[in-house]
């Protein structure tokens, strides 16, 4: 027998469950597939930021509209995912630093995003807390962080609600097209639609080589850790210009960092945080809070996410394939994203179009020789 | 270095006779042991100084704590010996160990084969009150006792059920604590049906009629098939409440409880290999795979002791050498074949006795199934019980999701503690077998690391 649907999405992270969602609230028919549990791998087990900061100009309006539905997140999923607009802190540890900070922020400010620059003496005072290589510090007191692993299950048990069909442990062993539509099966079901999303974080990259479309993405585990709870100190999530640590610490006291990268096989699959990497991170983050050197770390753990050589998403049509619309490798930063990128499929799918510029993600772009040095590319 | 590289995890009875092989066989293995020194837990030693005897700290297992420690300690200058070293993580494609020394030192060491003999821990049940001072585990309170010569408390209750339950308690009462109530979950019909085969090992289910004997000699009170209600008290522990078999509320008043309901393996460097795992039934424990010898089904691996199964002392020791042998047969070194198979035979009998024994002293997942929604389950982390159950209604059909959900298991002891019991409430939630709802997946460090690292 075959589960005919207005669309079928790959993937139960962050993106294919608040796709699932818009569809499911304005009246499609939506399956969605996922292979383990939602939300188990990239969505699941990221750092949990949820900022606008820092980010590569072209992935600006997304975040914008993605923190908008941060904020209205209780009364779309019924769980808040223990979002708290809490401020992200983005430090320099150098005058080189600090001259990137002004300069994303002066770029930043064409788009209404206007983070607070915090000078030498002021940082000091506020946050006597950092060592002493920080010597500013860039405050937009809008963003903040969630709970990773609550996301993608608000999403779906909203999604779920709301009609759509989400099953895990589907792995799909035969996807499609005949010219009218899609046909994929997973264990031993068929089902059939005209659109497919595909939102398979790093897994997109074999769906998109199925449809012709192959892209260069890589796995990409971040390297998390979290220390036993500590004395609360920290208000804000705290990023660094470069992004090699970033930490945070949740009302319990805990301090979750991360740096560096973890390993895995995705065949499995099956990944491992990397002491090498946990051992630069906590000497990084030592020296970022110093009184981090007192503290224990309880637990590591790392995921599986996409990432483009260029470190922006691919999210957009199909070239080869009408009705197949992308939208993985998020390259480490697509848990804030993941809201906006799902309300953004769903109108894509129903309206034709979103109302935020996607053009610099299409999936052509890797086809077309390098454009030359991109200034805004950065690293988590 | 000439030869493999061969490291034993593990100090206890399963790697002193493990490493007692490989030395026999003229390998110099390292031996990392995360305690000062070496002796394990049942068998654990004093530190220097102490003056009580082999004979007041071991009871009946004296004779063999004696001779595993002289066997210990001639082997420590035969080997690589690495005593105070905690392996916090290991990179089995890598054949790579993470190691912290003295708690401070951290280091990495490569192996071309590698035997954990990681030993085990209580399981326990967590009832109201479980978290005031004075309560700690039935293995807590005979390391307290074997160490540092001291007791819990002057009139401590000792509840639970199992082997140690009664061993504990008599070592107690004859160290001048008398107890002032040992409650066994486990009534005394669901003994007597496991006793035929019991007498499978005479000896040992003799020696367990002893305590028994012993403790009903010495006028401590206990009671089989009773329910521990609540521990009492303000500051501290001030009384235990609990029902007796009859239905009948009572209110024992002690200055503190040691619990403990069967052993669990520790079994998280088995799982940071790789190995898979299964469900023992009979044991209700999740252990690491491994063939009859101790083999682990990933390369390079070993396994013997309690942390790859429940057996008991007798059983490691059996287990180690075992396990050796079958790791120098797969190095092509000559082993006698006559040993292999006594102690093959060995081991099968016991296998045998160790189902009966479960059978005698279940691990009662009822009781901590039916704990009430107030009650904490996760002590690091502050989760209830009546939290996990939320968490298992919001759609957690499996422990490592209702971990996400709840952080019942996420605190500083990564579920070792809480990880049977919340098993037990989440099954219960989701109306599946035990089994079904798996176990909490191991993660690095297996026991938390300093963020200051220092040099080796």
């Amino acid at each position: 027998m075959s589960n005919s649907a207005d669309v079928v999405i790959l993937g139960g992270g962050g993106a294919g469950c608040s796709a699932a969602l818009h569809l499911a609230l304005r009246g499609a028919r939506v399956v969605l597939l996922e292979r383990g549990l939602i939300g188990g791998q990239a969505s699941g087990v990221n750092h949990g930021g949820v900022r606008q900061q820092g980010r590569h100009p072209a992935e600006l309006p997304l975040a914008i509209k993605s923190r908008a539905i941060w904020a209205r997140l209780r009364d779309l999923t019924g769980s808040d995912a223990e979002f708290d607009p809490c401020g992200h802190l983005k430090l320099a540890r150098s005058e080189a630093e600090e001259a990137e900070l002004l300069r994303w922020n002066a770029m930043a400010a064409e788009y209404g995003i206007r983070p607070r620059m915090i000078g030498r003496n002021a940082i000091r005072a506020d946050h006597p807390y950092f060592g002493a290589q920080v010597v500013a510090g860039s405050l937009l007191e809008e963003d903040g962080s969630a709970n990773p692993r609550l996301l993608a299950p608000a999403l779906a048990r909203a999604a779920r609600a709301a009609g759509a069909t989400l099953l895990e442990h589907h792995a799909v062993t035969e996807m499609a097209h005949d010219g009218q539509g899609f046909t994929l099966t997973a264990q031993g079901l068929r089902f059939t639609a005209p659109i497919l999303l595909n939102c398979a974080g790093f897994w997109g990259g074999e769906v998109a080589r199925r449809f012709g479309e192959p892209v260069p993405v890589e796995p990409l585990h971040p390297n998390m850790l979290v220390t036993e709870p500590l004395p609360f100190f920290c208000p804000h999530n705290v990023g660094v210009v470069g992004g090699d640590v970033y930490l945070r610490q949740i009302a319990r006291g805990n301090v979750i960092f991360g740096g560096g990268r973890g390993e895995g096989d995705p065949a499995i699959p099956v990944t491992r945080p990397r002491p090498d990497a946990a051992f630069a991170a906590m000497t990084r983050a030592i020296a970022l809070i110093p009184r981090l050197a007192e503290a224990m770390v309880i637990r590591s753990w790392t995921g599986i996410d996409g990432q483009m050589p260029d470190v922006l998403p691919v999210l957009g049509r199909s070239h080869t394939t009408p009705g197949l619309i992308h939208a993985f490798g998020f390259s480490g930063h697509g848990f804030a994203l993941a809201p906006g990128v799902g309300a953004a499929l769903a109108e894509m799918v129903l309206d034709g179009a979103t109302d935020v510029p996607i053009e610099a993600f299409d999936i052509a772009r890797f086809q077309a020789q390098d454009a030359g040095e991109d200034v805004w590319k950065t690293r988590l | 270095m000439s030869g493999p590289c061969i490291v034993v995890v593990g100090a206890g009875p399963a790697g002193i006779r493990a490493v007692e092989q490989l030395v026999g066989a003229g390998l110099a293995p390292i031996w990392i042991e995360e305690s000062p020194d070496g002796g394990g837990r049942i068998t654990q030693r004093p530190p220097p100084g102490f003056a009580r005897g082999a004979r007041a700290l071991y009871g009946a297992d004296a004779g063999r704590a004696v001779r595993l420690h002289a066997t210990l300690d001639a082997l420590k200058a035969r080997c690589d010996w690495r005593p105070d070293t905690l392996v916090w993580n290991i990179r089995p494609r890598d054949g790579v160990l993470h190691t912290l020394q003295a708690g401070a030192r951290q280091a990495e060491q490569r192996y071309d084969a590698l035997m954990l003999c990681t030993g085990a821990m209580d399981r326990v049940v967590p009832v109201p009150g479980w978290t005031l001072p004075g309560v700690t585990t039935l293995g807590g309170a005979q390391v307290a006792l074997k160490t540092q010569g001291v007791a819990i408390g002057a009139r401590p209750v000792l509840m639970g059920t199992g082997p140690l339950l009664w061993l504990t308690a008599l070592q107690y009462a004859k160290a001048g604590a008398k107890p002032a109530l040992v409650l066994d979950t486990t009534s005394a019909v669901t003994k007597l049906r496991a006793a035929p085969g019991l007498l499978g090992n005479l000896p040992t289910m003799l020696r367990g009629i002893g305590l028994n004997l012993g403790l009903r000699l010495r006028g401590v009170p206990m009671a089989e098939g009773a329910t521990p209600l609540a521990i009492e008290g303000e500051d501290a522990v001030a009384a235990l409440r609990w029902r007796d078999a009859g239905g009948r509320e009572h209110v024992t008043p002690c200055d503190a409880v040691g619990m403990g309901w069967g052993l669990k393996p520790e079994a998280q460097l088995a799982d940071l290999a790789g190995l898979p795992f299964d469900f023992d039934a009979a044991q209700t424990n999740w252990a690491p795979r491994r063939d009859a010898a101790g083999r682990a089904p990933v390369e390079r691996i070993y396994l013997a002791g309690d942390g790859a199964g429940i057996g008991g002392v007798e059983v490691a020791e059996l287990a180690g050498a075992r396990a050796a042998l079958a790791l120098l047969e797969d190095h092509a070194r000559p082993v006698d074949a006559a040993l292999v198979a006594r102690l093959d035979a060995r081991l099968l009998a016991e296998a045998r006795f160790r189902i009966a024994l479960e059978g005698a002293f279940p691990y009662p997942v009822q009781l901590a199934a039916a704990m009430p929604d107030a009650t904490l389950l996760c002590r690091c982390e502050a989760v209830t019980a009546g939290e996990l159950r939320a968490a298992a209604a919001a759609d957690a059909p499996e422990m490592n999701r209702a971990k996400a959900f709840s952080r019942v298991g996420m605190g500083r002891c990564q579920g070792r503690l809480c990880g049977p019991p919340a098993a037990a409430v989440l099954a219960a939630a989701l109306g599946v077998e035990l089994a079904a709802v798996g176990r909490l997946r191991g993660q690095p460090p297996v026991k938390p690391i300093p963020v200051q690292q220092v040099a080796p």
